[in-house]
């Protein structure tokens, strides 16, 4: 099995230990993990701004990228940037047949990361131990676009030593929505604020995602309020120690 | 005869133009004031709490919902595709059976024939039953102002509707109006059109409400109601509604008009039962609502009730126009609320932060729409995009897919801002190439050197949208590329 990273910017540039972590989950599991290193970003911020054009510039560009390797699949550790690639560059390229099946024939190729350990390599227990009261946070692409919901889930329910807790209204959005976040941050950080409180109850120490760029914004808003909790990738979770 | 006072107090204000006048724009500012009351939050989520969780059992327990879904989107479609045969066809029906069909363009039609209209009979007291479109053209205000010498005195019937026309206020929601009252301020607002001061627990507010409004409904001389439904073939207005106060406006005044969206119809009876149940569910979590009422224009002979006169008033007001586009989907909405109930937007600021008619998701899509993107700048950026309405919606509109959409489009017509569009532009430079993808990151590590403590960027320029409320995180170290340059 041999898998092309695409590793999203933000995580390249901000969180690269989640890349670390998925490379060395992926290895373990026996994967052949290769890195194209002409890639950057998926675009979605200039389509989430309704900048097409320059989002279908730079898919143009990931097509090219990925279409020069070989590989069996695109592994991406964000449900947020797998689904760009997924459903999106089809959405965006709707009206350029020759860009739209290219992206239609990536899209049957690329998984997030724990769809791709759980679906494709069949893996649903690492045999690891990592002690902590969690609670698991979906971002809304994985939950509603993709339907990797179950697969995190399961994953974490089997690390030795984590306590996954239910929390209130785990299905509301957290609030980032890329651009949202800055452009109305008000309304983004009620959000955020809710979400937060329904940690609190929770009583957990651990929110837990497949997408970092929902942790940047819940975790920078629980430092700024004053608290210690965790905000992991499910990947690190993963690469823990074996029990 | 007429001896209660007046629907609304003469010294309520008229908050009604608001929403209406102020820029759509002003999303954000209204979002900010609104995410920080407290009483609004409470109320908010004790009505999309109660409804979601009665809409969730009823549509999960339904065992044919997906298809009742998809028989919905279908329906709609077909629909769309001949809209003019099905509304000339209902319009057929109607005029069979003696009622009278009109079609309007736009609100200034509907306002100046049911103005005419109220001239015509002599028309002093106006009853309602709750209606969107009609809120949509703002109806009651360009009556009042556009026939002030008739005098008309026209009262909301809808208990949440009338209460908000007590406080000059519009509706906040397409199904509770108003949603955004708690008990101490309906008790308020109540107790200021009573001759007393009413105890603030709902039985002895509806009883005042009940015995005011019979007042209304018994001497008013025309009736005025929305459609949630019209079917083409029989030409039948359905109503659904858990007051009953539609249907005391619809048999007794002498006058019956309904003001419909062109995109209410429906081809069949039998279409009812799948919209129906769906309206319902949906809405308010019930199987089916209390009172669901079927008129097929004025009485006929043998009839016993029925108005004497029934006038049905098609409008378009900017629907038509969607039709064959890429947005019209958005006309197959009925109107059920759901995707404000589920919207986490919508959920911290309600409703009156659109600045529009209608609010949540399918308000921010139906806006800019019908009245133009410059109108409603904002609103398709007042989502996070989670889909969350997309999910939910009974008829399967892409809601979230349409708002991307009207961004694009706002974009194409040049409504972006200058530093946004130039931001993007170099956006699409830097991740075109990457030495300059590199270079960037590069600068960016220096530049935050001296921004950077305990782990956070603090005053970084530009980036006060993030930091005034989160920690920003730093760029690490080594990027990810690099370390694996390095070898993992």
């Amino acid at each position: 099995m041999r898998a092309a990273l695409f590793i999203p910017c933000y995580v390249d540039q901000i969180n690269p230990e989640v890349g670390v972590s998925v490379v060395r989950v992926l290895r373990r599991l026996g994967v052949e993990v290769i890195y194209p290193q002409g890639q950057t970003c998926c675009g979605q911020p200039a389509f989430n701004s309704g900048f097409f054009d320059e989002a279908r510039e730079i898919g143009r560009r990931f097509l090219d990228v990925f279409e020069g390797e070989r590989f069996d699949y695109i592994v991406c550790p964000s449900g947020s940037c797998t689904t760009m690639v997924s459903h999106y560059y089809p959405f965006i390229f709707e009206d350029l047949p020759e860009e739209r099946e290219r992206s239609e024939v990536l899209a049957g190729r690329v998984r997030e990361f724990s769809d791709f350990v759980v679906n494709v390599m069949g893996v649903r227990d690492f045999g690891v131990h990592r002690e902590g009261k969690a609670v698991f946070h979906c971002g809304c692409h994985q939950r509603r676009e993709l339907g990797v919901l179950e697969e995190p889930r399961e994953l974490l329910s089997n690390v030795e030593g984590l306590d996954l807790l239910d929390w209130e209204n785990e299905e509301l959005c957290c609030g980032f929505g890329g651009m949202f976040s800055v452009k109305m941050p008000d309304v983004s950080t009620a959000m955020a604020d809710e979400k937060i409180a329904a940690l609190e109850k929770s009583g957990a120490d651990t929110v837990i995602s497949c997408d970092s760029s929902c942790l940047m914004h819940l975790g920078g808003r629980l430092r700024r309020t004053g608290h210690d909790t965790r905000v992991l990738h499910l990947a690190q979770i993963l690469d823990s120690d074996g029990r | 005869m007429e001896t209660s006072k007046p629907a609304r107090r003469r010294d309520t204000e008229d908050h009604r133009r608001e929403g209406l006048e102020s820029k759509v724009e002003g999303f954000n500012e209204r979002g900010r004031k609104a995410v920080r009351d407290r009483k609004l939050h409470d109320s908010i989520s004790l009505f999309t709490n109660k409804t979601l969780t009665g809409r969730n059992a009823q549509l999960r327990a339904h065992p044919d919902a997906p298809e009742l879904r998809e028989r919905a989107y279908r329906t709609k479609q077909e629909t769309m595709a001949n809209l003019d045969y099905y509304l000339s066809q209902m319009a057929d029906a109607i005029e069979e059976r003696g009622g009278n069909v009109f079609f309007a363009d736009d609100g200034e039609d509907v306002v100046r024939y049911v103005g005419d209209l109220a001239r015509r009979r002599g028309a002093k007291i106006l009853t309602k039953s709750k209606s969107m479109a009609t809120e949509e053209i703002e109806l009651n205000r360009r009556l009042e102002e556009n026939y002030d010498d008739l005098e008309l005195e026209i009262v909301e019937t809808d208990l949440g509707e009338w209460i908000a026309q007590l406080a000059g206020e519009t509706p906040s929601h397409i199904v509770g109006p108003i949603l955004h009252m708690n008990k101490e301020r309906i008790t308020e607002i109540l107790s200021g059109v009573s001759d007393e001061d009413l105890p603030p627990d709902v039985e002895s507010l509806a009883a005042f409400a009940r015995k005011r409004l019979r007042e209304k409904f018994v001497n008013a001389d025309i009736g005025i109601t929305g459609a949630n439904f019209g079917v083409a073939e029989t030409g039948t207005i359905c109503t659904v509604t858990n007051e009953g106060n539609a249907r005391l406006v619809t048999s007794v005044p002498p006058v019956h008009v309904v003001v419909m969206g062109i995109e209410k119809v429906i081809p069949k009876f039998e279409d009812l039962s799948t919209f129906v149940q769906l309206l319902s569910r949906s809405g308010t979590g019930q199987k089916i609502t209390v009172y669901t009422n079927f008129i097929t224009g004025p009485r006929g002979e043998g009839e016993l009730d029925g108005a004497e006169e029934f006038h049905l008033i098609l409008m378009d007001n900017g629907r038509s126009k969607l039709l064959g586009t890429e947005y019209e989907e958005a006309l197959y909405c009925i109107r059920c609320g759901s995707c404000l109930n589920v919207c986490p937007v919508y959920r911290q600021t309600g409703g009156h932060a659109y600045g529009s008619t209608y609010s949540g998701p399918i308000g921010a899509v139906i806006t800019p729409l019908l009245k133009g993107d410059r109108e409603a700048k904002d609103l398709p950026y007042a989502s996070s995009l989670c889909g969350a309405c997309t999910e939910t919606c009974p008829v399967g509109i892409p809601l979230h897919d349409l708002l991307l959409k009207l961004r694009n489009r706002q974009v194409e017509e040049g409504l972006a801002g200058r530093a946004e569009s130039l931001m993007f532009k170099g956006f699409e430079r830097t991740m075109k190439s990457p030495a300059a993808y590199k270079a960037g990151a590069k600068v960016g590590r220096l530049a935050q050197k001296p921004l950077v403590k305990d782990g956070s960027i603090r005053g970084a320029p530009g980036m006060r949208g993030w930091t005034d409320f989160r920690e920003l995180a730093p760029l690490a170290e080594k990027s990810f590329r690099e370390l694996w340059k390095e070898g993992i």
